[in-house]
């Protein structure tokens, strides 16, 4: 299903390319000692360097490298052994230096891709034309006086991966689809938490609409988007201006632009008077970055396993279908989980249970897979409780449920609720009677041929029972009893 | 008398306790304070400093915990980041800067026992070569043409280091060398300077200039005791990720090797058309007196020796264009408001800093501009790729070169001054190793007619330093230069 | 090349450099001059050289990842021309 958008005109294709600023993992920033803690007191991570006092030097953090390099192998782009930074001049409050370092002509890591699934099933690739290392900028504060701006330097030089998509998205579902992806990816690396509310993964997205068949045309770049939800949104909102701009015999000039997520639209960012001139060149204080290709092949060979070959084992090893297995690897954790309740199990159950009833519990008690009152290996011992047929799957969803609110274990559960499974033949031959007793009209029914009720003295016979009745046997019982 | 004593004298003498590091710094701080009138050598005097430092020199001293320097009396270059002490750069934009850390060169000095008299003038960010530029009035050159009071430049940047030791006020002092910011004002003063190669002095906590070209050297009047100061300044420093992790020789033990057996190379495109005739006079009995000494001198060629001065003017103009970006009157420094932020900054940056900084920071922004890039810095670049070819290919041949170090002898405040491209021209020698990072001394030599010194410049291959002080120690005895500045302590 | 009025303002203006009008032509003359004299670096044959981008001929060292620096806001703010408690304050910035 292509995404198209109608014009007056005719139907227009969206084309977007992301420009994804993701927040480095690591104690300390990119050239200094500074802390890299979220939410600490203004301007308590800066140090000399980071507030660019004279004279203070940049020194490269070699495990902002390794995250770098780790991000590239895991989305299987080429690792240049030769980069170098370079600075980009300008002037603003929160940039102390006057220069951003970042890498222009020749970055960490060159081109990769990223596999994205659509809601019908369907995958596609999404090219990455480059990774590089830069600094994050400090924090202005606009709205805490009338006519001054305070400015907090404390993200000031934090380093950050900026990951540069091709413009291959073709609708904002599949731009939400890439920043999903591209987040799981940087979890599992542990090279980025990925956190947008926290501003620790942003998005610039560039936009633009074409006819079907046209070349590319002017794009927008709408800046640092902070939502995947407000991504998808200024994707349409910034394609539907164009649309009208381009059909009112106007032309869509290349500037950047604002979403408004409260008014649904984006704004071109008050034009800052003169053309942007970035000056870049080689920063002097900082030689080529060289690295080892041994180096790089020693992070290669720790890389974690990464979502789609999960994906792909899951369904290899345990027998889970397609969808299942890609809600099971969509967060390390919930892989993680699911793989220690289906290890020894049957992984299919192991699935349908985490996906289904575990889920819902947390959702219903309003927990986290990372705070969950139920741990992965309570909840394989509620399966094995089932397998060896101490209670059925109908008693076992009461008690996840018990588990969920009270965090006990489950044999304890069933105990002190009486909730074992009934497997004497006696007590149930007993309730079949009971039942066929208290019906002697659906008896006849039934007798008379209408055997479609013999569900319903199932039903009977387990309500009899508390619902404890093993379902097997008082099966057995009533065949035998109706003859 | 303790104006004449050399460095290396004192510090036998303070050991020996023939006098004590008080009474040295006394002296000096007397001196200072009687001719910096005179010669605005110090932008920032700091004699309570210079004293209690020396009432703890002499305690180590008595305790045998001396360190070399213990109780030398130094200029500090007014670039240098001086913890508690204000550090200007000659600015007015850091008119009011104190710094809340210390160089790491000037902390080597301090961790040695040296004595701070306080902060040296400069031309502003070390944009100059004569002094004129600083934001707190030129310095006034110790010497004087005979029969003539007019006021000399004591050359530049660091020209208020250079008159300072000249005029016997300190016994020595740091500098930085960009384009022959230390290696022109010795010559102009009639002292020694050494600007090391690249990488062997920490830039950690200097007010940066042109990044891939500063580099932190010293002053004093003898070769020797340059040897010592450097060894104190000279050293490895996580810090700077530009500074090279080599051991530092024992660089006063290499002034005794003496060039028997050296190959000193005389590069022919420094013998200009036109040259002054006491400087080629100079400099040919530079080159007799290493012959003498068992040297052999070989001709050599630096082909791209006359493009050093145009790269010069792109690279560090372009550098500085970047590094000085961060002077906007927001985080430390003189602010002017403005009716916005980008006014803050315009009108922070006109009255902060003066025409020669403003001139260097629009060359070098244009340089980088876009279109004008490849055809500006980039070419700028390969072309000093093609000098530091010159100069590798050169030693190949030979273990130091020998050249003047100035075309001309001091000139007078306000000469040159309407011609920014005659003044750059005062560099056209000490550029070329700056360019290709190589380190190079100026050592007194003579007089010109007129009685002002002249300098001769030894260049070494990269970290030999040792052999530009073997050659430098062998001009300075064979020179027996003993002519003093008719303004001096003690005079 | 040669530099126009217009060119020296927006130079001035990247530089963030206030420039009155009155001294335009005064700059513009001064560059004028500099960028002239630089101009002869185009004689030189370049072809094939590789660019010299730093002083040092090293590769770039790196350092261990850990909280070494910070933690003085005292310091960092003492120097401030203005400050409003714990931040930097400057007129204020619309975006
Ligand atoms: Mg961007
Ligand atoms: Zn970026």
């Amino acid at each position: 299903m292509t995404y198209t958008l109608e014009g007056s005109t005719g139907s227009w294709e969206v084309v977007v390319g992301l420009e994804v600023h993701a927040q480095v993992i690591s104690q300390s920033k990119l050239f200094s000692g500074a802390a890299t803690d979220f939410g600490s007191t203004p301007n308590t991570q800066v140090s000399f360097v980071d507030a660019a006092f004279p004279g203070m030097l940049p020194v490269l953090n070699e495990e902002c490298v390794a995250q770098a390099v780790r991000t590239g192998l895991g989305i299987g782009a080429h690792i240049n052994l030769m980069s170098r930074f370079d600075r980009k001049n300008y002037f603003y409050a929160d940039l102390p230096s006057g220069y951003q370092i970042s890498q222009f002509e020749h970055p960490i890591v060159g081109a990769g891709a990223i596999e994205i699934e659509l809601a019908d099933g369907s995958t596609k690739k999404i090219g990455v034309t480059r990774l590089h290392l830069e600094q994050d900028a400090g924090k202005s504060l606009h709205d805490q006086h009338s006519t001054k701006s305070y400015i907090d330097l404390n993200r000031c030089g934090v380093a950050l991966m900026e990951i540069v998509s091709e413009p291959d998205m073709r609708s904002p579902e599949e731009a939400g689809a890439y920043l999903r992806k591209l987040r799981t990816v940087l979890r599992y690396l542990g090279t980025c938490d990925g956190n947008m509310e926290e501003g620790s993964m942003r998005a610039d997205v560039n936009v633009s609409v074409r006819k079907h068949g046209e070349p590319f045309r002017t794009r927008c770049e709408v800046k640092n988007v902070n939502s995947i939800r407000f991504v998808q949104q200024a994707v349409e909102a910034e394609a539907k201006r164009q649309i009208e701009v381009w059909e009112g015999g106007g032309t869509v000039l290349q500037e950047t632009r604002l979403y408004d997520p409260s008014r649904g639209e984006t704004r071109s960012m008050r034009s800052k008077e003169d053309a942007h001139d970035y000056r870049y060149f080689p920063d002097p204080d900082l030689l080529p970055l060289v690295l080892d290709e041994a180096w790089v092949e020693s992070l290669r060979a720790e890389l974690p396993e990464l979502p789609d070959a999960k994906r792909a084992r899951f369904m290899r090893e345990y027998g889970i279908p397609f969808y299942d297995s890609g809600v099971l690897v969509a967060e390390q954790v919930i892989a993680d989980f699911y793989e220690s309740v289906a290890t020894g199990r049957d992984g299919k159950m192991a699935a349908n249970w985490v996906i289904g009833d575990f889920f819902a519990g947390l959702n219903r008690t309003g927990h986290s897979i990372e705070n969950s009152p139920v741990s992965a290996a309570a909840l394989g011992r509620l399966l094995d409780l089932m397998a060896d047929s101490t209670i059925n799957g109908r008693i076992a969803k009461d008690v996840l449920e018990a588990m969920m609110d009270t965090g006990e274990d489950p044999a304890s559960i069933i105990d002190a609720r009486g909730l074992r499974q009934v497997t004497d033949t006696g007590a149930i031959d007993q309730a079949v009677d009971a039942v066929l007793a208290a019906n002697p009209d659906k008896l006849a029914e039934y007798k008379a041929g209408k055997e479609k009720l013999f569900g319903f003295f199932v039903g009977q016979v387990m309500k009899a029972m508390a619902g404890k009745g093993n379902p097997a046997l008082v099966n057995e019982a009533l065949k035998n009893k109706l003859g | 008398m303790f104006s004449d004593l050399s460095i290396v004298e004192a510090a036998s003498a303070l050991r020996r306790r023939d006098f004590s590091a008080r009474e040295l710094t006394q002296a000096h701080v007397d001196a200072v304070a009687a001719l910096n009138p005179r010669l605005n050598a110090f932008i920032t005097e700091t004699p309570e400093l210079a004293l209690a430092r020396a009432d703890a020199a002499d305690a180590a001293l008595a305790a045998g915990t001396a360190g070399p320097l213990a109780g030398i009396p130094l200029a500090i270059k007014d670039l240098f980041c001086t913890e508690g002490v204000r550090t200007t750069a000659a600015s007015r934009i850091l008119g009011n800067f104190i710094p809340p850390y210390e160089s790491t060169v000037t902390a080597n000095l301090l961790r040695d026992g040296a004595v701070f008299l306080g902060k040296a003038n400069l031309d502003e960010f070390a944009m100059g070569s004569s002094n004129m530029t600083s934001a707190f009035g030129p310095v006034a050159n110790p010497w004087q043409r005979a029969g003539s009071n007019a006021v000399l430049v004591p050359g530049g940047s660091s020209g208020g280091s250079a008159a300072a030791v000249a005029a016997r006020i300190a016994m020595g002092a740091t500098g930085t060398d960009t384009g022959g910011s230390i290696r022109q004002p010795a010559a102009f003063c009639g002292i020694a300077g050494i600007k090391p190669t690249y990488g062997r002095c920490s830039r950690w906590g200097i007010v940066a200039f042109a990044s891939s070209l500063d580099q932190a050297g010293a002053f004093a009047r003898t070769v020797g005791d340059c040897a010592v100061l450097l060894g104190s300044m000279a050293g490895f420093d996580a810090k700077d990720s530009t500074s090279v992790e080599r051991p530092v020789p024992d660089y006063l033990a290499a002034t005794k090797r003496g060039v028997r057996g050296l190959r000193i190379g005389v590069p022919r495109e420094y013998r200009m058309e036109g040259m002054n005739p006491d400087v080629e006079r100079l400099w040919q009995s530079g080159l007799q007196w290493l012959r003498d000494a068992g040297a052999e001198i070989v001709d050599v060629s630096l082909p791209h020796t006359k493009y050093g001065l145009a790269t010069y003017y792109i690279v560090a103009p372009a550098e500085a264009s970047s590094n000085l970006a961060r002077y906007d009157g927001v985080r430390f420094g003189v602010r002017q408001d403005g009716v916005d932020l980008i006014d803050l900054y315009e009108r922070t940056r006109a009255e902060g800093f003066g025409d020669e900084v403003k001139r260097r920071i629009m060359i070098g922004t244009y340089v980088l501009s876009a279109g004008y890039y490849d055809a500006y810095y980039l070419r700028a670049q390969k072309v000093r790729a093609l000098i530091l070819k010159d100069f590798s290919e050169a030693f190949a041949r030979v273990d130091a070169l020998l050249t003047p170090t100035a075309p001309t002898g001091a000139f007078a405040q306000g000469e040159k001054m309407d011609d920014p491209i005659a003044m750059y021209l005062n560099d056209v020698f000490t550029v070329p190793a700056s360019m290709a990072g190589v380190p190079g001394m100026s050592v007194p030599a003579g007089l010109d007619h007129q009685g002002l010194p002249l300098g001769l410049q030894v260049i070494g291959r990269p970290f030999d330093e040792e052999t530009v002080f073997a050659v430098s120690q062998v001009i300075e005895d064979a020179a027996g230069f003993s002519a003093v500045p008719q303004v001096r302590a003690g005079a | 090349m040669s530099l126009d009025p217009a060119t020296v303002r927006r130079i001035a203006r990247l530089a963030r450099i206030r420039v009155e009008d009155a001294a335009v032509p005064r700059l513009q003359g001064e560059l004028n001059n500099i960028l002239g004299w630089i101009e002869q670096l185009s004689e030189v044959d370049v072809e094939g050289v590789a660019p010299l981008t730093g002083g040092a001929q090293i590769a770039l060292r790196m350092r261990g990842d850990a909280v070494t620096d910070g933690g003085y806001p005292e310091r960092i703010l003492a120097n401030a021309p203005d400050r409003a408690g714990e931040f930097f304050a400057v007129p204020k910035v619309v975006e």
